[in-house]
């Protein structure tokens, strides 16, 4: 842009010298060879400064075709044929003629005219002679006029020689500029910035600081950023760390046929156990039995073991159990975990080996967020791989009543209120309550997580007295999260299919914010 | 969890009531079923030039065996709602005294060892009623019976056929019969071809394919009655005017099959002349001990704490009070005569669900409602929280990569085979990658040993983004560990991928200087008495210098740009351990990954800083 201005000299300097002599110019009148977009940032210079004001004017300007240039210039063909034989005092032949206008073209297309305008007439032999002394050639005025102003004052006559071809439109951007507040002839040296040099050389006193352009945004920061759903993973885990609950050991993704399932009282034969829904380990192919990993771990693994075995099998607590032959292979094939209650069910069987003050197993309150597998068809709404938030309550005397209170407070917490229970099925826990609240936005009830105590038969197998009454519930990570944040497509959220600027322009998460 | 339909109107006439879809839903909610939709104003099928009658489609929880036709959701919706009793199924033995048999072969050890049996006599079938029979045994042979491969379900017009029944098992040559809605007789084996890709019954074969001998009932003439759990004889079809029905099962699982049996018949002998009666049928199978007759409708009674029914549900009814809120759940229930504790609670055969005294808990505080149950104060106990150490140790190290402005991203845990080693230029010795057995796609064959994959992929798809782009992940790889339990161990790891125009191979080195410094661990230089040698390879040496800290040492490795690539050795306790690499990614790696620009990755171990 520079080097442009540079060839037609100093642009703002000539505008305003312009000024100096006028109350207000057009900078297509006073700069016509510059283009319109050097004139604005021009202008736009002497703007920010508030030495001009200006307004843009957008209009259509009439412009000379060729052949029109020519017209205005050495008349119209058929005044042209008329010259030629006017000066002739015998007339013309054809050919004479198109020898004295030294154009065939004007000649044939001027003859015609001519003819009808009665400027000429055919003579003695054929030739051709003027009939008039003089006439008017209308058409080179106006193009003439047109050429002067651009335009012209009888609009029909730019509608006619735009249909004759010799006038064409063309849409032309200027200014009308006018003396600002602080109009000069002088552009000052502005600063842009408050430096170290100036303060130093007490210049800021003098100085004149461009207008800062209050109208646009900040640098780019280049910042780091988290991930939009481990921001929320974290506003749960806060919640959880308020509310007294401590952290599980959930980084153990392969699990047991056992530890996932069976332990839980779920049957072996359960459709939640089949291929299409879990996901079987080839390599490594089979685990061992349950058994201590630790020195400090107390745990009576082997009556575990067969307890869970002879309540599936037989029944045992009070329970008539599934009844139906165990297999013990079926109890030692490796799994990814398709659920975090997986390491709730291994703490809880690890408490039952603790004592508290009274020399029972202690009241605990436990969570995890993380990932869980699931062997489903991908799609936008399920992947293979998602968070589990989950939180478990083990305490004497626990009631139901107790239990729909604390979800009230824990949702609470993020701004969910008013919530329903609905009665339901869960292999390992009875009662099972979905937790419901109202959606404003969606105008109904929706589903916002699972819950319920724990079966006896899971308990008991552990070692657990038979007072100490468990409370789990759980929500995945992501459902709240597109909800939250108007995501459609879970593979937007989770996975390497995430748009990176959703990462970074993502706002902090505050959940109790609705 | 099933959906069955049911024709509204006809629901709302059973239950003697008109109900909007918000006073429908709310039932639902309060019995916890679910209504999942209501066709009124929904486009509907048209069939045979009528279109379909509006539909509640409504979701039944996967333990309620006996609502999965609309028999039963009548009748259980109509004892929540106190408007009826539960129906006394009795057993008829015909007049004659004599049962219908079914002689069991020890050979059906092989393949398919039990059998039950049940008659309907002078059952009227309404259209309506033909369909949902049709429609329950399927339903129950999806669910409950894992699709027929624990019990299948035939059903007859014995008017057609005549006892005493045998169940056999024979070689599929000796099998021969008309199979049902078919014209021509085949063998077990011609017919195990003819129905390979049949869309309905093609996925049960497999049951029995391999097996030596094939299930087979026969009536006293050797007609042939069904090939369990394949399909019937065409002989013995069951149609809309069939009076008397003869339904066997047969099975692998003796509890699923007996449940089967309590199930059908309790919800179709309402159509009986009779209704709710039910003539038996005598198993004779001496040889495992399961000779007995069928069904057994004896409702079981159990024994229910008051006291804990009580304290679970916040409530402190009277013994009597909690027998009247059972009723609603189809129990019958009664104080205990001797004990103020308990009460005697006799359980319907339809009620296979209940298991324990929670079952019956549970039931009382729907019968109370779920959402009328006091509330109280929620905290017992005061408990102490806690984080989990390698959580709190990987959320410094998220914070410090985001404050040095790295992004975090979070791709996914599972990876195929070449994304986490060929593609790296990486050999897979076979002891650290964990493999699925049963992925969909090749995107799930592994369990990631790297996080490299996922933030190259996560560069690869957004290559719009400006550069440089610059990512992080701090998450856990699994390894095979066949020392454990679970034979395998899951291990946190940081790693972080610079992509732009020149490599960052030095801003990758700074971010590693960067967050080891916020982990005080103090970096070694040679100065300090660090000694490399071209030979010294990754193998750390004794004589490295006593200080704790970390130091790094270039690697020729394959992953990487020859001359651009470091191990990471850290010493803690003068314990020394090579925790991770960096370096400038090899062009070839780039090239699988689709990545036009220079990479430089740094990817560290952080358990070693617990």
């Amino acid at each position: 842009m520079a080097n442009v201005q540079s060839g037609h000299g100093d642009l703002p300097s000539e505008i305003l010298q312009a000024l100096s002599q006028n109350e207000s110019i057009l900078t297509s009148e006073v700069f016509p060879s510059y283009k319109s977009t050097d004139v604005k940032g021009a202008l736009d210079r002497l703007g920010s400064r508030l030495m001009v004001t200006y307004e843009t004017i957008d209009r259509e300007e009439a412009i000379l075709e060729a052949e029109a240039v020519e017209i205005a210039a050495s008349g119209s063909h058929e005044a042209r044929v008329f010259d030629a034989l006017r000066k002739a005092m015998d007339g013309l032949t054809v050919l004479e003629l198109e020898e004295a206008v030294g154009d065939k073209n004007v000649v044939k297309v001027g003859q015609g005219k001519a003819f009808k305008s009665k400027w000429i007439a055919k003579g003695k032999e054929g030739r051709l002679v003027a009939s008039t002394d003089s006439i008017q050639d209308v058409t080179r005025e106006q193009l003439q006029t047109i050429q002067k102003t651009r335009t012209h004052p009888d609009p029909k006559v730019i509608t006619d020689l735009k249909k004759r071809k010799l006038v064409k439109m063309q849409k032309v951007i200027s200014f009308k500029v006018q003396k600002g507040p602080k109009f000069a002839l002088e552009i000052v040296k502005e600063e842009t910035d408050l430096t170290a040099d100036m303060l130093a050389s007490g210049a800021w006193k003098t100085a004149a600081f461009k207008p800062y352009n209050f109208k646009s945004l900040g640098a780019d920061q280049n910042a780091g950023a988290l991930h939009p759903l481990n921001k929320v993973r974290h506003e749960f885990r806060q919640i959880f760390f308020e509310m007294g609950f401590e952290e599980m050991p959930t980084n153990r993704f392969v699990e047991t046929g056992f530890w996932n399932f069976d332990a839980l009282f779920v049957p072996q034969q359960h459709p939640a156990r089949d291929l299409q829904d879990t996901f079987y380990i080839l390599d490594p192919k089979t685990a061992d039995k349950p058994h201590a990993e630790t020195e400090d771990d107390k745990g009576d693994y082997e009556s575990y073991w067969k307890n869970v075995q002879e309540v599936h099998q037989n029944g045992k607590y009070g329970s008539i159990g599934y009844r139906y032959p165990w297999a013990e292979d079926e109890s030692l094939r490796l799994v990814l975990r398709t659920h975090t209650t997986a390491i709730s069910t291994a703490m809880l069987h690890k408490l039952a080996s603790k004592k508290g003050p009274d020399g029972r197993p202690p009241p605990a309150r436990y969570f995890s967020i993380d990932r869980v597998f699931r062997n489903e068809t991908v799609d936008a709404t399920h992947l293979a791989e998602f968070h589990q938030v989950e939180g478990v309550i083990a305490d004497y005397g626990l009631s139901l009543g107790g239990l729909m209170e604390f979800m009230e407070i824990f949702f609470n917490k993020m701004g969910i209120e008013d919530l329903r229970f609905k009665p339901a099925y869960n292999p390992y826990t009875e009662p099972s309550m979905e937790i419901f609240s109202f959606h404003k936005g969606l105008n109904k009830l929706v589903e916002i997580g699972n819950s319920g105590m724990f079966r006896p038969e899971m308990l008991e197998s552990m070692g657990l007295p038979k007072d100490l009454r468990v409370f789990g519930w759980g929500l995945s990570l992501e459902r709240p999260t597109m909800i939250k944040y108007k995501v459609n497509n879970i593979r937007e959220l989770l996975g390497h299919k995430v748009d990176l600027s959703f990462i970074e322009r993502n706002p902090a998460v505050r959940l109790e914010k609705t | 969890m099933p959906t069955i339909s049911v024709d509204k109107a006809e629901l709302y006439k059973a239950l003697g009531q008109e109900y909007t879809t918000e006073e429908f839903e709310t039932l639902c909610f309060e019995f916890g079923i679910e209504l999942d939709e209501d066709t009124t104003n929904s486009e509907r099928p048209v069939v045979n030039s009528k279109q379909e009658a509006p539909q509640l489609k409504i979701e039944i929880p996967a333990n309620r065996y006996d609502m999965l036709c609309f028999e039963g959701i009548a009748l259980m919706l109509n004892i929540f709602r106190e408007k009826a009793p539960l129906p006394d199924y009795r057993l008829v033995v015909p007049k004659n005294g004599k049962l219908q048999t079914i002689t069991v072969h020890p050979d059906t050890l092989k393949v398919r060892p039990y059998v039950s049996g049940a008659i309907l006599r002078n059952i009227k079938f309404t259209q309506e009623a033909y369909d949902s029979f049709i429609s329950l045994q399927d339903k129950l042979h999806q669910n409950l019976a894992r699709q027929r491969t624990l019990v299948a379900i035939g059903t007859h017009d014995l008017d057609t056929i005549k006892g005493p029944f045998t169940y056999e098992a024979l070689p599929p040559k000796e099998i021969s019969f008309v199979p049902l809605n078919q014209k021509k007789e085949m063998n077990a084996e011609e017919l195990m071809q003819f129905y390979e890709n049949d869309k309905h019954l093609g996925k049960y074969l497999h049951i029995i394919r391999d097996k030596p001998v094939y299930p087979v009932i026969y009536d006293s003439q050797r007609i042939v009655c069904s090939m369990p759990p394949i399909i019937n004889g065409d002989h013995s079809k069951i149609k809309l005017e069939t009076t008397n029905v003869f339904i066997e099962m047969t099975g692998t699982d003796r509890t699923k099959l007996e449940i089967v049996n309590n199930i059908i018949v309790s919800m179709f002998s309402q159509y009986c002349s009779e209704p709710f009666t039910i003539e038996p049928v005598k198993i004779i199978s001496g040889h495992n001990g399961e000779t007995r007759q069928t069904p057994d409708l004896t409702p079981r009674v159990a024994e229910a704490e008051v006291d804990y029914i009580n304290a679970c549900c916040g409530l402190s009814e009277t013994p009597e009070s909690i027998c009247k809120l059972l009723s609603k759940m189809c129990y019958t229930a009664t104080p205990h005569k001797i004990s103020k504790n308990l009460i005697s609670v006799s359980i319907p055969p339809t009620r296979a669900d209940v298991l324990h005294q929670c079952d019956i808990m549970e039931d009382v505080a729907i019968s109370y409602g779920f959402n009328d149950l006091p509330r109280t104060a929620p905290n017992k106990a005061s408990t102490i929280a806690q984080p989990l150490m390698i959580n709190k140790l990987g959320d410094i190290v998220r914070m410090e990569a985001a404050m040095a402005g790295w992004s975090e991203v979070m791709p996914l845990i599972l990876c195929s085979h070449d994304e986490n080693f060929a593609w790296l230029n990486r050999v897979d010795d076979g002891t650290t990658a964990v493999r699925l057995a049963n992925p969909k796609t090749a995107e799930y064959q592994i369990v990631r040993t790297s996080l490299l994959p996922g933030l190259l992929k996560t560069i690869r798809e957004n290559k719009k983004h400006s550069v440089p782009i610059k990512v992080f992940e701090v998450s856990d790889v699994a390894f095979k560990d066949l020392s454990l339990e679970r034979k395998s161990r899951n291990e946190r790891h940081f790693a972080a991928a610079w992509y732009g125009k020149t490599s960052g191979f030095e801003i990758v080195h700074g971010l590693l200087d960067r967050v080891l410094l916020m982990l005080k661990t103090a970096f070694l230089t040679h100065e300090e008495g660090l000694d490399s040698h071209k030979d010294l390879e990754y193998e750390v040496r004794e004589e490295h210098v006593k200080k704790d800290g970390y130091w790094i040492e270039e690697i020729d490795e394959e992953t990487f740009f020859k001359g651009h690539a470091a191990a990471i050795y850290l010493r803690v306790d003068g314990k020394q351990v090579r925790i991770g690499e960096f370096g400038i990614l090899h062009p070839t790696v780039l090239e699988k990954f689709e990545l036009r620009y220079p990479v430089s990755t740094l990817e560290i171990n952080l358990e070693v800083f617990l």
